[in-house]
């Protein structure tokens, strides 16, 4: 009798299609975003992240249809992000059917904008997604920063400071990747995912480095994340969601079976 | 046909529970408006909301959609959701208090002060801190038989995600209870009034059920 731990699987789209790649047996399209998102969905996923790598401007017209099919589909959350910067394009993706955005970039570049979200739109809706890398050395005190450019740039920003700010301003939960364990299968970073979700009162969305399903526990016992964000290892087929959910739940954490 | 009305009042996506039902319903029109025409054309019609609740009620008064309402509770079923359950109570701590419809008694209260504590901290029972907003699938443990919960399984996983719960008057009926801290109203009916506090758009197939019941209710009990 509890709010159950969410799993969330990721798709990373450019154009339209989802990247990353997808290997569903029998699927017809593993590039089609409505029809990947609507196996997850059946399958028990208990949200959608769409995470739009558009650079251009065309592309991103496409993703707003893209969006609408999902969303005339799949009745599940959907949270849309990637290159989310105006209140216009909040409000043309909420439009499109999304329920929540995330928010990146711009966040560091003009904290304000969070702010300005939640006031318009309501905290519910606004995800702030944060990208942290370690930058503390062997014996200091654990200490993590906020990078932007697919981790290559530092912003000096501390990462737990930050998550506190932005909760502050209105983020209704965070996203929080770990840059060092993104694409690693090494699991989620637990001492940072700790850290932030013990800093802030909002649930915390663990993201980068999932390799098998005991990183989901530990990210949820360990890592006190609230959901777990995975990729590669649901797309590859590697493991199914209702397998993720019921390793999960075996190991004590509260599902939605 | 059946003629489908969701009030839109200006806060926030209502695409969802449009789509939603027109998923659902067979032989259906779905209207997004604040058009009080269309709205009381209706055969059923649903009031959503999300945002801050002094925003929504200033809108609500705004266009008028308090009479409405009113109007279309007196020969018409009506699904309030969210935020537009919220506006039917009495008041709301929300936004340092905020008087509401006061179609249904009782009042909403913010999570971080439910257990009493000045801290705005929230937990469990076995003192572990529970985050607010109350965010994902929590079970809801039906009190009733009303025909809106038609071919869902007691104490299914329904999506939430408000910081505001109601407390309901002594003299209302309850449809579900939640817990989250403490125990909530998740769901309640009062004449032609069923209300939920999560979200039947996004909850999948229980969600869709629910919507689907109350394409096909008349509004009696």
């Amino acid at each position: 009798m509890a709010l159950a731990k969410r799993i969330i699987p990721c798709l990373d789209c450019d154009k339209g299609r989802v990247v990353k790649g997808v290997k569903f047996l029998d699927i017809r399209d593993a590039g089609d975003p409505v029809e990947i998102s609507k196996r997850y969905s059946d399958a028990g996923a208990d949200e959608i992240t769409f995470l739009d790598i558009t650079a251009s401007s065309e592309g991103r017209e496409t993703t707003v249809h893209t969006v609408e099919a999902i969303a005339s589909q799949v009745f599940i959350p959907l949270t849309v992000g990637g290159g989310i910067r105006t209140l216009d394009d909040i409000r043309t993706m909420l439009n499109a059917g999304a329920d929540k955005v995330s928010i990146n970039t711009a966040a560091v570049f003009n904290p304000e904008f969070v702010r300005e979200a939640a006031e318009r739109f309501g905290s519910q809706c606004i995800v702030v997604a944060m990208d942290a890398k370690k930058v503390s050395v062997a014996g200091e005190p654990d200490r993590w920063e906020i990078f932007t450019h697919g981790g290559r740039k530092a912003t000096g920003i501390d990462a737990v400071e930050w998550a506190k700010r932005m909760v502050n301003y209105g983020a209704g939960e965070i996203l929080l990747t770990s840059m060092d364990r993104d694409g690693t299968k090494s699991g989620f970073d637990l001492a940072l995912n700790k850290a932030v979700s013990e800093s802030v009162s909002v649930p915390i969305i663990a993201s980068g480095g999932v390799g098998n399903l005991q990183d989901l526990v530990d990210g949820v016992l360990l890592g006190q994340a609230d959901a777990v964000l995975a990729a590669s290892i649901f797309h590859f087929g590697e493991y199914s969601i209702p397998q993720a959910k019921r390793y999960m739940a075996d190991k004590g954490i509260t599902m939605r079976l | 046909m059946n003629k489908i009305a969701v009030i839109d009042y200006g806060m926030g996506n209502l695409h969802s529970v449009a789509k939603a039902v027109e998923y659902v319903g067979e032989n259906v029109t779905v209207s997004v408006t604040s058009d009080a025409r269309t709205i009381l054309q209706a055969d059923h019609v649903i009031f959503p909301g999300v945002g801050a609740i002094r925003d929504c009620m200033g809108e609500i008064r705004r266009l008028g959609i308090d009479e409405i309402v009113a109007e279309v509770v007196r020969n018409k079923p009506l699904l309030a959701v969210c935020v537009g359950m919220q506006a039917l109570m009495d008041s709301s701590e929300e936004n340092n208090g905020v008087e509401c419809l006061g179609m249904v008694s009782g009042r909403v209260r913010y999570f971080g002060n439910a257990q009493g504590s000045e801290t705005g901290v929230l937990t469990d029972a076995d003192g572990k801190r529970l985050k607010v907003p109350h965010m994902g699938w929590n079970m809801v443990t039906q009190t009733d038989k009303h025909p809106l919960w038609a071919g869902i399984e007691d104490n299914s996983r329904f999506y939430f995600v408000h910081s505001y719960y109601i407390e309901l008057g002594a003299q209302e009926k309850a449809s579900g209870v939640t817990e989250y801290g403490v125990p909530f109203t998740a769901a309640l009916n009062k004449g032609n009034i069923f209300a939920v506090q999560f979200h039947p758009e996004k909850s999948q197939h229980s969600g869709l059920q629910l919507l689907r019941n109350f394409l096909a209710w008349d509004g009696s009990v």
